[in-house]
């Protein structure tokens, strides 16, 4: 970077032209050159103006290079030049990018783009309102003056004529008064007219200067968007400069024509003054407007006249001659004269239309350049635009790439983090899982101790109740049992067996048992011992008194005769029944006596059996009391069974395991 | 209760007898009183006829649980 650096400044030493491209291209490069180099050598092609205008281009083209380039460029080039030239810091006022750049922030620079701009218009529409102000005024006293000037050529043009046509018209006298008249008029006129366009004109000049002034101080200001209008003024000035100058040459040669009209009217006077003196000399009476003498001059005047006349001719032929003679020295005198002043009015003329030239083709270079300057504005913002635009779009593809490279590393972290917590985790939670599983195990283990103890305790808790219920509910049916009164029934045993049946549902004996209760014990209960004991008597009288009575006997004497037996037969009340009933023991009064014994005895069953034994009628009479005895001793049964079951069940839950 | 019933067949052979032999005696006195010109003959017919009767039905009612009875079917 250095090396190309001095390189460049070693060449610019060399190549001026090359300086004047780097000073242009690069801000800040020409003071840079000027500290490294001195200043710059004027350019070959010197035109002060043309230099002048470069160097207002430059300056214009540095305010907005500094306006328009992008900050990063005018950076990063300023910060380069910086870092390796050991001179101070260029100070540039308008510059606010200094070399402690730090990028400012967009909508700063774009505030002060816009401030700049703000300012930058406000500037250009007073100075376009100055500029148009002083053009307005400029030019009206310049058309001013150009009327005036017009009017001055026009007084001049008619005076010379009228001059003219005095000095060659031959008119009467009173006419030639009013035409001296008329003459000294158009002179008054004329001079009072040039006096007007001479004052005009320098008026016009004044109006021109400060309208010069006016402009160079705008392009002192150095504002672009001025510039069109600064030209546009510029060109205008340099019209009506063009304008004023080719009036005020118009005016001049009408002037100097007229200075020759007057100069020969004023030889024409003195001739004719000359004459007029000669006349009078020669005629001293008579009237001094030689005009007017015709009719009143005398022969002898006319003769002298005449004579005077011829002289006056051969006078005239001589100073003719010699006029021609000395014509030549004249002409060529006047000539040479003429030469010269052509020569000078040829070169005043000649510095003027240069001067003008050069102002025109100034004002063209300053159109052109405006013009280019437009173009190359125009092609540096789009190409500006074109940078940025790529330079965002390097951006983004950057920031994508990178934000590709993040994302999978971060991902590829994220990734492997997450496999090793999740290993870890999986690790502990199998940890856990199995000491989890070896408490639960025990622990299971031991609720399915304790459950199968509890069911077991349960089991032999609830086999002990329902024993205990059984036991309960037989003995409730006991209890139901010995509820009959005297020749009355008991209960109905039917709540107490379903008390039973309800107790133990499940035990098929007890159920059994349960079932094979008679109905008519359950519905109606059943008579007591002692109830059908004491009902046995009556049915004992009863079959005695029947005793006889069967299918084949049983008409009413037969009945009557039983009656009589069962009178007269005395029988024992009791008698203890045999082991074995022999054909005679079935006698009725033998057995009912038996019976009597056994129910005595309090057994019923024997009794019953005996009973049965009846035939006849007396086995009818006492079929009820059979009946009734059938089912007691029946329910007496199943009752003694079922609670004999209860206490062997009871005593079988109750046992020590 | 079957051994009450020999007493209520006894009672209502003793009612019936009783009726009997009333309606026997009635219609006797009334059959010699209308017919047969009070004599004692009826009464006594009709009383033996009452007594008859009533003995008849006595015998029967207590003979009845030894009647073979016997389901006559209509053939139908």
């Amino acid at each position: 970077m250095g090396g190309g650096v001095g390189g460049t400044i070693l060449y610019a030493n060399w190549d001026p032209k090359f300086r004047a491209n780097v000073e242009k291209s690069i801000p800040y490069s020409d003071q840079v050159f000027g500290l490294a180099l001195g200043p710059a050598a004027p350019p070959p092609v010197i035109n002060k103006p043309v230099s002048q205008t470069t160097g207002v281009l430059e300056h214009i083209l540095r305010s907005h290079s500094l306006s328009f380039v992008s900050l990063n460029l005018t950076k990063f080039v300023v910060k380069h030049k910086l870092a390796h030239l050991t001179k101070e810091p260029p100070k540039c006022t308008e510059c606010e990018h200094e070399p402690a750049v730090k990028e400012r922030p967009e909508g700063e620079v774009a505030a002060r783009l816009a401030e700049q701009d703000k300012a930058e218009q406000d500037l250009l529409t007073s100075l376009s309102s100055n500029l148009e102000d002083a053009l307005g005024s400029t030019a009206k006293v310049t058309l001013q003056a150009i009327g005036a000037q017009e009017a001055a050529l026009q007084a001049i043009a008619q005076h010379t004529r009228q001059l003219r046509e005095a000095m060659e018209a031959e008119a009467p006298p009173d006419k030639k008064s009013t035409q001296w008249r008329v003459l000294e008029d158009a002179l008054s006129e004329r001079s009072r007219s040039v006096d007007e366009a001479g004052a005009a004109v320098l008026k016009a000049k004044a109006e021109l200067d400060k309208l010069r002034g006016v402009i160079d101080g705008a392009k002192h200001l150095k504002i672009a968007a001025a510039r069109p209008s600064i030209l546009a003024a510029e060109e205008n000035l340099h019209s009506m400069v063009v304008d004023l100058d080719s009036v005020v040459t118009r005016v001049q040669t009408a002037q100097s024509e007229a200075k020759i009209v007057s100069q020969y009217s004023e030889l024409v006077n003195e001739a004719k003054a000359q004459f007029q003196k000669e006349l009078n000399s020669i005629t001293p009476e008579i009237q001094a407007n030689w005009k007017g003498l015709t009719g009143k001059l005398t022969q002898d005047d006319l003769n002298s006249l005449i004579a005077h006349a011829h002289r006056r001719i051969d006078q005239l032929n001589r100073e003719l001659a010699e006029q021609r003679v000395r014509e030549q020295i004249h002409i060529d005198s006047a000539l040479e004269q003429q030469k010269l002043e052509d020569k000078k009015a040829l070169e005043v003329a000649i510095s003027t239309a240069l001067e003008h030239n050069r102002e025109q083709m100034r004002l063209e270079q300053e159109k052109k350049v405006e013009e280019t300057r437009e173009v190359m504005e125009a092609e540096m913002r789009t190409q500006l635009r074109r940078q940025a635009a790529a330079h965002t779009d390097h951006l983004r593809d950057v920031l994508k790439v990178q934000e590709q490279e993040l994302r999978s590393e971060a991902e590829e972290i994220l990734n492997s983090s997450l496999m090793e917590k999740e290993t870890e985790y999986r690790r502990l939670t199998q940890d856990q899982l199995d000491s989890f599983t070896l408490d639960m195990n025990a622990a299971y283990a031991r609720l399915k101790g304790m459950e199968e103890a509890i069911d077991s305790h349960v089991i032999a808790e609830e086999e002990a109740r329902k024993a205990h219920q059984l036991w309960l509910s037989v003995e409730a049916l006991n209890y139901t049992l010995k509820t009959a009164a005297l020749n009355d029934p008991t209960e109905p045993l039917e709540g107490a067996v379903q008390a039973i049946k309800e107790s133990c549902a499940e035990d098929e004996f007890a159920q059994a048992l349960a079932t094979a209760l008679p109905s008519e014990s359950l519905s109606r209960g059943v008579y007591s011992e002692a109830s059908l004991r004491a009902r046995f008597y009556t049915i004992r009288q009863l079959a005695r008194r029947v005793a006889l009575i069967d299918e084949t006997r049983n008409s009413l004497y037969q009945y009557f005769l039983s009656y009589l037996q069962a009178m007269l037969l005395f029988e024992k009340a009791q008698e203890a029944p045999p082991a074995k009933l022999s054909a005679e023991d079935l006698d009725t009064f033998k057995l009912l006596s038996y019976a009597a014994y056994s129910l005595e005895h309090g057994d019923l069953e024997l009794a019953a059996k005996l009973v049965n034994q009846l035939k006849g009628e007396s086995r009818r009479v006492a079929q009820d009391w059979l009946k009734e005895a059938r089912l007691t001793l029946e329910t007496k049964q199943v009752v003694s069974l079922l609670s004999a079951y209860a206490n062997a069940v009871g005593l079988g839950t109750t046992m020590a395991p | 209760m079957s051994e009450k019933e020999l007493g209520k067949k006894l009672d209502r052979c003793l009612a019936d007898s009783a009726v009997k032999l009333g309606a026997g005696l009635g219609l006797g006195i009334v059959f010699s009183v209308v017919f047969f010109k009070r004599h004692t003959w009826p009464v006594a017919f009709g009383l033996g006829m009452g007594l008859g009767m009533a003995y008849t039905n006595c015998q029967n009612d207590l003979r009845a649980p030894y009647l073979i009875q016997r389901n006559i079917k209509m053939a139908s």
